[in-house]
Order: C-alpha cells, then sequence, then structure tokens
C-alpha cells in the first residue's frame, strides 16, 4: 500500500500526518517506509530524527554541443520545448537549470552535434528512525528539476507492506511526480475559505489522475463548515480530523511528533489508517466487479 | 544606430519598463532618425526562459544597443553573445531615455544587476503557509 499524503494548500499539516501515521504503523509492527518527497523543502527529518546511513546524487542528463560539427542551424532551439537553448549568431547557447532533459535537441539535430552529460541535481537520503524506513531527496539550492529528485526517492523505496509519501503542496509537476502511482491519496486540508479553495484544486487533479482519494481536515474546530458541505456534496469520505489543539503546536514547534508528546492522539491515527484501508480495499473489490460484470 | 528599449507601452511617450524579459513592448529605435517600430512582447506571460527568448528575438532584429531597468543573467549570456551592450538602471519616459543615451548618459553594464526570475512577480517564491507554489517545472 502506497499512500501520499498531499495538499493543494501548503502549511496544512501533510508532515505532521505522514509523520505520525507512518510512526503509529511501524509502533503496531509494521514494515513501514516514509518518503518525505517534498523535495525542496523536506522537513519529516525534523521529526523523525532518522541516522542517516547511506547517500546518492540524483543526475539528469543535459545536452552538450558538439561546436565542431554544429551548423548553428537553430533547429535545437526551436524544438525546446522549455526555452533552455538560445541559437545566437550560429552559436548554441545551453541554459542548462531549464533544461528538462527531453532529449529533443539531440533527436532533431540533423548533424547529431549533441552529447548527453550527466548534471547532480540533488541527492537522496536513506536511514532508519524509530522502526521506519526514511527516504527524503534533497534538490540542490538553484535548482528547478524538483520531479527529477522525487523519481530518485521513489525509486530507492522497495516493496515494503506500507509507503507513506510526504509530497509537495499545490498541484504541479513536482506533485503529480509524487503522487502519481500512489494506490491512494489523502488530502490534508483545513476548515478555511483558502483551504477549501486549494482542496477543491487538489480533488480535481487526484479525480484526473484516476487515484482513491479521502481527505483529513487539520485544525477542525476552526473557520467553518464549507469543506465538510463540499466532502458531502461530492461524496469524498473525511477520514480524520484533528483539533486545533495547542499542545500539538507546541510540540511541533519543538521537533516532537504528536503520538509522541500525546500519546492519546494515537488512536486517532490508527482509526484514520483502518479506514484508508477500508476504502482502499472496498475500491478494489468495486473495480473487481466491474472487471467481472464487463467480462474484462 | 539602432537600438532597443524595454518598455510599458509601444510609442516613445511610453515609461521605460525595468523588468527585461517580461516588458509588455520593446521598441526598436533608429537614433538618427528616431523612427520606431514597436513589437509586443510574446514572452511576458512564459512560464520560465522569458529573458532568454526576449533576448533572442531583439538579437535578430540586429539592434546593437538594449535600454532597460534590470537584465538577468540568462538574457545577458544571449546579449554577451550576440555582442549586443546592455544599459541597466534606465527609467522614465522612452523618448528622454533615448535622447540621454544619445547624449552619451549611460555606461554599458558587464554583468547582470539582477538574479534570474527576478521579473516573475513573486511566483514560486512565496511559498510556505497560505500559499502552495504553482510554477510549473
Amino acid at each position: 500500500m502506497r499512500l501520499a499524503i498531499a495538499s493543494g494548500k501548503g502549511g496544512t499539516g501533510k508532515t505532521t500526518i505522514a509523520a505520525n501515521l507512518a510512526l503509529t504503523l511501524a509502533g503496531k509492527g509494521k514494515t513501514v517506509q516514509l518518503l518525505d518527497c517534498d523535495v525542496e523543502e523536506p522537513n519529516c527529518h525534523i521529526f523523525l530524527k532518522p541516522e542517516i546511513e547511506k547517500a546518492a546524487p540524483v543526475t539528469v542528463l543535459i545536452p552538450e554541443v558538439i561546436e565542431e560539427t554544429c551548423t548553428g542551424c537553430g533547429i535545437c532551439a526551436d524544438v525546446c520545448e522549455f526555452k533552455a537553448i538560445a541559437v545566437i549568431k550560429g552559436k548554441v547557447l545551453i541554459f542548462r537549470e531549464l533544461c528538462h532533459s527531453c532529449g529533443a535537441c539531440k533527436l532533431f539535430c540533423p548533424e547529431d552535434a549533441f552529447l548527453e552529460v550527466p548534471r547532480e541535481v540533488g541527492i537522496i537520503e536513506e536511514g532508519k528512525a524509530n522502526g521506519v524506513r526514511f527516504i527524503h531527496g534533497l534538490l540542490n539550492i538553484g535548482e528547478l528539476m524538483s520531479p527529477a529528485v522525487i523519481h530518485g526517492v521513489k525509486e530507492a523505496a522497495d516493496e515494503a507492506d506500507i509507503a507513506i509519501l510526504d509530497s509537495p503542496p499545490g498541484t504541479s509537476c513536482p506533485v503529480i511526480a509524487a503522487v502519481k502511482d500512489a494506490d491512494f491519496v489523502l488530502l490534508v486540508t483545513e476548515p478555511t475559505p483558502f483551504g477549501l479553495n486549494d482542496l477543491e484544486l487538489a480533488v480535481g487533479m487526484v479525480r484526473k489522475l484516476d487515484i482513491p482519494f479521502a481527505v483529513a481536515i487539520n485544525r477542525s474546530d476552526i473557520g467553518n463548515e464549507d469543506v465538510k458541505e463540499y466532502c458531502g456534496r461530492e461524496g469524498i469520505e473525511i477520514v480524520l480530523e484533528i483539533p486545533n489543539d495547542r499542545r500539538i503546536a507546541e510540540a511541533y514547534s519543538r521537533g516532537e511528533v504528536v503520538i509522541h508528546a500525546l500519546p492519546e492522539y494515537q488512536k486517532t491515527f490508527e482509526t484514520c489508517w483502518t479506514k484508508i484501508t477500508g476504502l482502499h480495499e472496498n475500491g478494489l473489490q468495486a473495480k473487481q466487479q466491474v472487471k467481472t460484470a464487463t467480462g474484462r | 544606430m539602432r537600438i532597443a528599449v524595454t518598455t510599458t507601452g509601444p510609442s516613445l511617450d511610453d515609461q521605460v519598463e525595468a523588468r527585461f524579459g517580461r516588458a509588455p513592448y520593446y521598441l526598436f529605435v533608429d537614433t538618427e532618425t528616431m523612427e520606431v517600430e514597436a513589437v509586443q512582447n510574446p514572452n511576458v506571460a512564459a512560464g520560465g526562459g522569458a529573458g532568454i527568448q526576449s533576448a533572442q528575438m531583439i538579437s535578430d532584429h540586429g539592434v546593437q544597443q538594449v535600454l532597460t531597468g534590470n537584465c538577468g543573467p540568462n538574457a545577458f549570456q544571449v546579449f554577451s553573445a550576440a555582442g549586443i551592450q546592455v544599459k541597466v538602471g534606465v527609467s522614465g519616459i522612452a523618448r528622454q531615455a533615448v535622447e540621454q543615451f544619445k547624449a552619451g548618459a549611460f555606461t554599458a553594464t558587464n554583468q547582470p544587476n539582477v538574479a534570474d526570475h527576478h521579473g516573475m512577480g513573486g511566483v514560486g517564491q512565496g511559498r510556505g503557509m497560505g500559499m502552495g507554489r504553482n510554477r510549473r517545472s
């Protein structure tokens, strides 16, 4: 089971939920991996405090022009979807940080004047903490290609019972890279107009990706009822509600996980997990029934 | 001499635009005749690489000088390769800027004066509580 914790809005509590779920499940004897896919600002390590045992660079391939072969025709600049190449006075300029490693320049070059060379854009670190296998990625400062590092984090994972992915916020490419092949997505929000607006965007994203999902409401006793009403209208299950408990904020500010500082919340996360696995299994059964009914 | 000025509108009576890559207009000015060709910038809302694209377009127009407010490293690199001089820190009415240029008021910069993505208006920078990142990469 690969569960991605995502949210349209930043600062809703993805990391809090990911870290607490991972530790709760590990405490119950499950094999758990926590993958911090927010490679621009990873922060799960602050709460898990893992011992890093292994680090490996993430590289992407970028083009390099062979000047003797290049005729300066400019086709590479024309085909570059990401504007990473300019051809000025017959000279090819490559803007490496804009390159998405798509390979179009090399593919379309009529003179075969491109080499592809690896370039480091970040690192993957792995370790252990409280029975949880921990992996996170760190995008190098100034780099833009977070999806490459996110893929690196996911490739470093193995077939554990449970993998929990802490996704970046929003609905853009890095988020898609993180949640794409998850079995289930938990969308974290808060009961405010901003929370609802960004939840609707995130729901649109996971529906398009066709991944089953449910909602968690953090600081659930503030704001208004609009998020709940929206979920009711849309038939979306709310599997977790965390109250606006000052003690949680205090624990957070000390870098402590909720279930350690406030053990009474362990039950909350256990129940959340039971609900998620239930929804996931129902979903699988429903799919099976459709397959049987349609004979596919 | 043919020069380019980044502006907010299509005439010499418009203001010099401080952002290079995302300036609404580029005016190509013949400094002898003061004849103007205005080109609307297609890269105003580009996801990334606006400076590079705009610098390439300006290079293709055969200018020798560029007057603008700020120029980042990518656009600057294109201009260096093209042998085009960049005058940064230019502001006010475009016509006056051209006159000042003709009087020798500006010196060319030999390095970019702002970091990349300077003119993106906070997109992708103000991340954190209350705001998801929305830069597409």
